[in-house]
């Protein structure tokens, strides 16, 4: 049974895409057919994250308003196999999004791909709450500071009341938090959030905490998702992640400011 | 045919419902027979049709008794004959009630008995945001109204109340079994029990029960209230602060205690 995993946070600017990004093409690495799509009708971003802005030709609107098929709609990408992007249209509105059209692009979706991946926009609105409607799972992606751990409760409020799955009754949405942009040195300092204040605050599973890194921004800039970057702590974060939504088991790393070593003084890292 | 149908079959001849209607209160800050009905009779001239048949309820809480007691009977009788219809007194001391109840006319709670909500908190709202609804209610038999013996069940959360929700547990207890996070609301017209941090609001008696008591394990609240008497985050930040608290009224005061001395 495919699954539908929104990511979602309420604030913008957190990491929701270059999540979507990373988690979508971790899955597929790992083997699962996978389709993300972006919700962010109008501010069409996912295509730059995973570079194929150049091969959209028909998108998610097009395929509500059956303008075209999803085989038409859906871009294979070229990193990975078994991934597949449903790009947002950059000309409409969040309007664009009906509540039917929506349920039978993810119906049709669900016979085809393991994985469903929804990049919700920001906000609480219409977009934000058509992204997460049909949602089995949710990763609220936060940065350790206030604002965003406040916004994040506000959309978790959201997911128990207004997703399919409270409004029938049914089992609720699973919920992951990822704490993204993580500085240990920072959070140790009092400067930022650490994780058990997040912990604390939202009461929700921990998947994995992203350390801040420089990492990020040159994958969204080069068009390659950070997770594919053997080198980079951001990328082993997100493979971790991964393999816990998997149901694997691993150990949360990059929590602690990292000691240097004896060697590691002496030759500056 | 006969028009008359069997009593069974009819619908419910009578119900109960509570309302909230806008009353004019006669403010009576002390009764001087003479005086009294040349300024109402002063008044009603001023708007004749405003005044005619216009139930009035007589306000005690300003009443000062040095000019001589309320006479309830003459109160009546010079009201009447400018057609304003006294159906009630509101406050007053005990003796002034029994005089009141005497002249046949009923007593009602004063304001601060009944202790609207702070104009800070919000008034509660019948529906609840965002979270699911509250069973609906039982038709609200006569009976039941009447023999308070019934004990309303409690309505209970599971899950946090998270930021932006808004909670009310009409005419009973709530208990919520987690967290009620920062910009959260909770509200009930009884008691309180929060079996985790309290972050956001909470406001118990919101329909005046000064009796009501708010529980936490934590207290780390935005605001509590009891019937309308209110305390913010600053005022909180006592020995209780982050810690399992209750609150209470006590001589009509805020009172913050731990949960277990």
């Amino acid at each position: 049974m495919a699954k539908i995993i929104v990511i979602t946070s309420g604030k913008g600017g957190v990491g929701k895409t270059t999540t979507s990004a990373s988690i979508a093409t971790g899955l597929a690495k790992s083997g699962h057919k996978t389709v993300v799509i972006d919700f962010d009708v109008g501010l069409r971003n996912l295509d730059l994250i995973m570079n194929c802005e150049r091969r959209v030709v028909y998108d998610f609107v097009n395929v509500i308003n059956e303008e075209a098929n999803l085989n038409q709609a859906l871009i294979k990408d070229k990193h990975v196999e078994d991934l597949f992007i449903l790009p947002a249209s950059q000309t409409r509105d969040k309007d664009a999004l009906t509540q039917e059209g929506v349920e039978r692009v993810l119906n049709e979706l669900k016979e085809r791909f393991e994985f469903i991946i929804c990049d919700s926009p920001a906000g609480i609105e219409h977009g934000a709450q058509m992204s997460l409607y049909y949602a089995d799972e949710a990763i609220i992606v936060t940065n350790p500071e206030v604002s965003s751990v406040r916004d994040s409760d506000r959309i978790l409020g959201i997911l128990q009341s207004k997703s399919r799955r409270a409004e029938m009754g049914l089992e609720p949405v699973k919920e992951h938090l990822l704490l993204t942009r993580y500085n240990p040195a920072r959070a140790e300092t009092g400067e930022m959030l650490c994780v058990e204040d997040v912990k604390d605050i939202l009461a929700i599973k921990l998947l994995g905490v992203i350390p801040e890194s420089t990492t990020v921004l040159s994958a969204s800039n080069q068009g390659v998702p950070v997770i594919l970057n053997d080198e980079s702590d951001a990328g082993a974060a997100y493979r971790d992640a991964v393999d816990r939504l998997l149901g694997n088991e691993r150990e949360h790393r990059f929590l602690e400011v990292e000691k240097k070593g004896f060697f590691k003084r002496m030759f500056r890292g | 045919m006969d028009t008359t149908a069997p009593l069974a079959q009819q619908a419910s001849c009578l119900q109960l419902k509570g309302s909230l209607l806008t009353l004019t209160v006669l403010e009576l800050s002390y009764f001087e027979p003479a005086q009294f009905s040349a300024e109402l009779s002063e008044k009603a001239a001023q708007a004749p049709e405003f005044f005619k048949d216009l139930p009035v309820v007589i306000g005690l809480t300003k009443f000062e008794s040095g000019k001589g007691p309320a006479d309830f009977e003459k109160i009546i009788s010079i009201c009447r004959t400018y057609s304003v219809k006294p159906i009630a007194v509101r406050g007053g001391s005990e003796t002034q009630q029994i005089a009141a109840k005497l002249a046949g006319l009923p007593c009602l709670p004063s304001k601060k008995e009944r202790a609207a909500p702070p104009t800070e908190a919000p008034l509660p709202i019948e529906k609840v945001e965002e979270v699911k609804k509250e069973e609906p209610k039982e038709p609200q038999e006569t009976e039941k109204t009447i023999s308070e013996a019934k004990v309303k069940a409690s309505r209970i959360i599971y899950q946090p109340v998270r930021s932006g929700q808004q909670i009310y547990a009409q005419d009973c207890d709530l208990i919520v079994l987690s967290q009620v996070s920062a910009g959260a609301e909770v509200l009930a017209d009884g008691n309180i029990h929060i079996y985790g941090p309290l972050r956001g609001r909470a406001l118990a008696g919101v329909r005046g029960n000064t009796e009501a008591r708010i529980f936490c394990h934590s207290l780390e609240a935005e605001l509590v209230s009891i019937a309308g008497q209110y305390k913010i985050s600053e005022d909180l930040q006592t020995g209780s602060w982050k810690k399992p608290a209750q609150i209470h009224l006590e001589d009509e005061k805020l009172t913050v205690k731990p949960l277990v001395n």
